[in-house]
């Protein structure tokens, strides 16, 4: 079952088209990861989602029905840029986000103290949001975004402008949301996260969504026909020519003890026995290995091959 | 609960709360009472500071004819001038011989610098005195004809469409007041959506609220949360003028002036003998007469809704679309011109009420609110009013229709400054 079904969904913002035919869909209780480039149109898609922009052209399923106004409550989005009211106390303010959710004030009162409490942040109910510090702050904002239990979460870069110990204990959460039952899609850069806590993924560029799918999958077919090969004694120029016909190069590079390294995968129809021997001809080879595909080593090759002027 | 009214609740009490409103709402009115009854209090307190001036006139023509004032007491010297020496406090003034004859400068002894006001009224007196001596010589009584002919005429307007007495002096004032007030309360209160939907957009907080507010109610929350803090501002002044009038007016007033007050009000026109000008009776019967206050009020209060709406509207269009109120005040022309040229119809409007373009331009939407509250005070057909807010509301829901489509879009633009054309398109947009 799929929570969120995103159906070829285009958007055009005054000349420029922010999102182009994007499909994915969001399978509940996973947590999804939205990657892509600045710029790439992850704001526009998350926007959409959230019910706050309408598509030009294309639809969102929400739990099986056509995403309505209604479902805004069944969704928390913490955005990429926090804000709150500076002016207003954090109780005041946290009850005013609640309510605009379908909370009663009483409902949103209790649900409070037990966030409060459990962040140890009981005392700062009266004070002013200006009066905090900008990590004090991002936590009021979590809260406001998970108060209403909601069915989906989205977080827009959740753990930026947190320090190491609050950001495991944001994830902490995070994945505890999920094992209560909470879909969760995350978008972010940081793909050490997305190693991390993500299941799924999907890769956005200049308005594409250019690759989608389990992490497991997605690194084990990454992996898959790719080899790392260090050696010396030969022209990386010439070396490469003589492998080309059994490989497509990816990537040449020195090692930290001045040692060449090729990275390549095998060309459709060659086998691995093939490579070794003529890469042992032509040079001396001191290792051979299986790559490990990083979800950084995917994103980057994945916007290349998409579009091979991207300056990375 | 819906919203809307969440948001609404939220604008309210952020500035009701604050204590610049609890402030001017309160000390407005007592600012404004006290500039009024200061001139009143000078003139009564002025009074009490008496000069003495000592007269020596050789030839004993002026000085017995001379008239004591609040001001000054004349004391006539019966000692030759070289023994009057002006003691500490005294004032001496010395009459030429032959004035009657010839103009020539009097002179003043003084221990202190004499005013203005002194030297005025010993002139006049003196002059007054002369010409008298002078018409002596051609055998007319001048005083007795200008006595007979004199004349000091007011108008009291009797309104055939009305049953009370009008002055059109205090229609005047009570028209520019408004007129003010209203201009006053559109530009600040206008103004006040504009930069709280910039800060809001500054501070991020808005993609919160929109990811459980649509755009639009947002705006419409806003507009009707700030709206209602005008309203209450008014409601409040009303109450304390109306309360003044009620209570504090009646026992405040000497018991002469309050039966020709009572007298006005009930309808048989102005008192012809009365110690006081016509006009300031006329005056003092509106503010004492409760029902006159409320409904002028409550018209006030019906232009002043409309009107706000209608440019709250494009306030917050313009609000959304920059970053900052830098980059707002460009764009702010679009609605403080329509705005000033209101109050400038207005001004001519309480001059001229019934001129042809001040009709107009209390009808059109946009002048209307203001040039209309111009008019009021003088009695105008009800089918004027009726089809000016008509005319005002319906031309709200258009703008907050065309507003509501910019914001959308233009909350989310972060960036460069939009031009008018751009603002254009974003309301084309589906």
């Amino acid at each position: 079952m799929n929570i969120i079904e995103v159906d070829r969904v285009s958007k055009q913002y005054s000349g420029h088209k922010a999102l182009d035919e994007v499909s994915l869909s969001v399978p509940e209780g996973s947590v999804y990861g939205l990657l892509g480039p600045n710029g790439a149109g992850k704001t526009t898609l998350i926007r959409i989602i959230n019910h706050i922009t309408a598509p030009d052209s294309g639809s969102v399923t929400f739990d099986g029905h056509k995403l309505c106004e209604e479902d805004m409550a069944r969704i928390g989005y913490l955005p990429e840029e926090r804000g709150l009211y500076k002016k207003m106390t954090v109780g005041e303010q946290a009850i005013f986000f609640a309510r605009l959710k379908g909370l009663s004030r009483q409902e949103a009162i209790s649900e409070l103290r037990k966030w409060f409490d459990r962040f140890g942040i009981a005392d700062w109910w009266g004070r002013k949001v200006e009066e905090l510090s900008k990590g004090m702050a991002q936590k009021v904002q979590f809260i406001v975004t998970v108060l209403h239990k909601p069915k989906l979460l989205i977080f827009d870069e959740p753990f930026s402008g947190f320090d190491p110990i609050n950001a495991n204990l944001l994830r902490d959460e995070i994945l505890r949301l999920r094992d209560e039952g909470s879909t969760i899609i995350f978008s972010t850069h940081n793909m050490a996260s997305v190693e991390e806590i993500c299941d799924h993924i999907t890769l956005i560029n200049k308005s594409h969504n250019i690759l989608s799918g389990r992490v497991d999958d997605l690194r084990r077919e990454w992996a898959d026909g790719h080899y790392s090969l260090t050696y010396t004694d030969a022209d990386p120029t010439t070396f490469m020519e003589t492998l080309s016909p059994l490989a497509g190069t990816f990537a040449t590079s020195v090692d930290t003890r001045g040692r060449n390294v090729l990275d390549l995968r095998l060309a459709p129809g060659a086998t691995l026995r093939d490579l070794i021997a003529r890469a042992n001809e032509a040079s001396t080879l001191h290792s051979v290995n299986e790559a490990v595909a990083s979800m950084n080593d995917i994103f980057i090759s994945a916007v290349k091959a998409n579009d091979p002027n991207t300056l990375l | 609960m819906s919203k809307v009214s969440i948001i609404i609740g939220r604008e309210y009490a952020e500035r009701v709360k604050k204590k610049s409103f609890i402030f001017t709402t309160i000390l407005m009115p007592i600012f404004m009472l006290a500039l009024m009854a200061i001139p009143t209090l000078v003139v009564l307190m002025g009074g009490t500071d008496t000069r003495t001036v000592t007269v020596y006139d050789p030839e004993g023509i002026i000085a017995p004819q001379l008239v004591n004032s609040d001001n000054v007491e004349y004391v006539i010297a019966t000692q030759s001038v070289d023994t009057v020496a002006p003691s500490e406090g005294t004032t001496l003034l010395m009459i030429p011989r032959g004035l009657v004859g010839k103009d020539q400068p009097l002179r003043l002894l003084a221990d202190e610098a004499a005013s203005m006001m002194l030297e005025g009224e010993i002139s006049s007196q003196v002059e007054r005195i002369v010409e008298e001596e002078r018409m002596k010589v051609y055998s007319v009584d001048v005083k007795s004809i200008m006595d007979a002919v004199e004349s000091d005429l007011s108008v009291n307007t009797v309104r055939t469409d009305r049953d009370k007495t009008t002055s059109s002096g205090l229609s005047y004032a009570l028209g520019f007041i408004l007129t003010f007030l209203l201009y006053m309360i559109l530009l600040l209160y206008g103004q006040m959506v504009m930069t709280s939907i910039i800060e809001e957009k500054n501070n991020r907080v808005l993609e919160i609220v929109v990811s459980s507010v649509k755009p639009t109610g947002l705006m419409l929350g806003k507009i009707c949360g700030i709206g209602l803090v005008a309203v209450t501002q008014i409601v409040i002044w009303a109450v304390l003028i109306v309360a003044m009038s009620a209570f504090v007016m009646p026992a405040l007033l000497p018991a002469d002036v309050a039966a020709d007050i009572t007298s006005i009000n009930s309808g048989m026109g102005a008192p012809t003998q009365s110690a006081l000008d016509s006009d300031f009776l006329a005056a003092l019967a509106v503010i004492a007469d409760p029902t006159y206050v409320l409904t002028l009020f409550g018209i006030l209060l019906l232009f002043l809704i409309g009107g706000f709406l209608l440019y709250s509207a494009v306030f917050a269009a313009i609000g959304s679309a920059v970053d900052n109120i830098q980059d707002a005040s460009q764009l702010q022309t679009v609605a403080m011109l329509p705005i000033i040229l209101g109050i400038v119809f207005g001004m001519m409007a309480a001059g001229d009420p019934t001129s042809s373009i001040a009709v107009w331009t209390s009808i059109i939407p946009f002048t209307s609110p203001m040039v209309m509250m111009a008019r009021i005070p003088y009695g105008i057909p009800s089918w004027q009013i009726i089809l000016s807010l008509v005319l005002l509301y319906a031309s709200f829901l258009a703008s907050v229709w065309v507003a509501a489509k910019i914001y959308r879009v233009g909350i989310f633009m972060y960036g460069k400054k939009p031009t008018v054309k751009e603002l254009i398109r974003w309301a084309r947009y589906k």
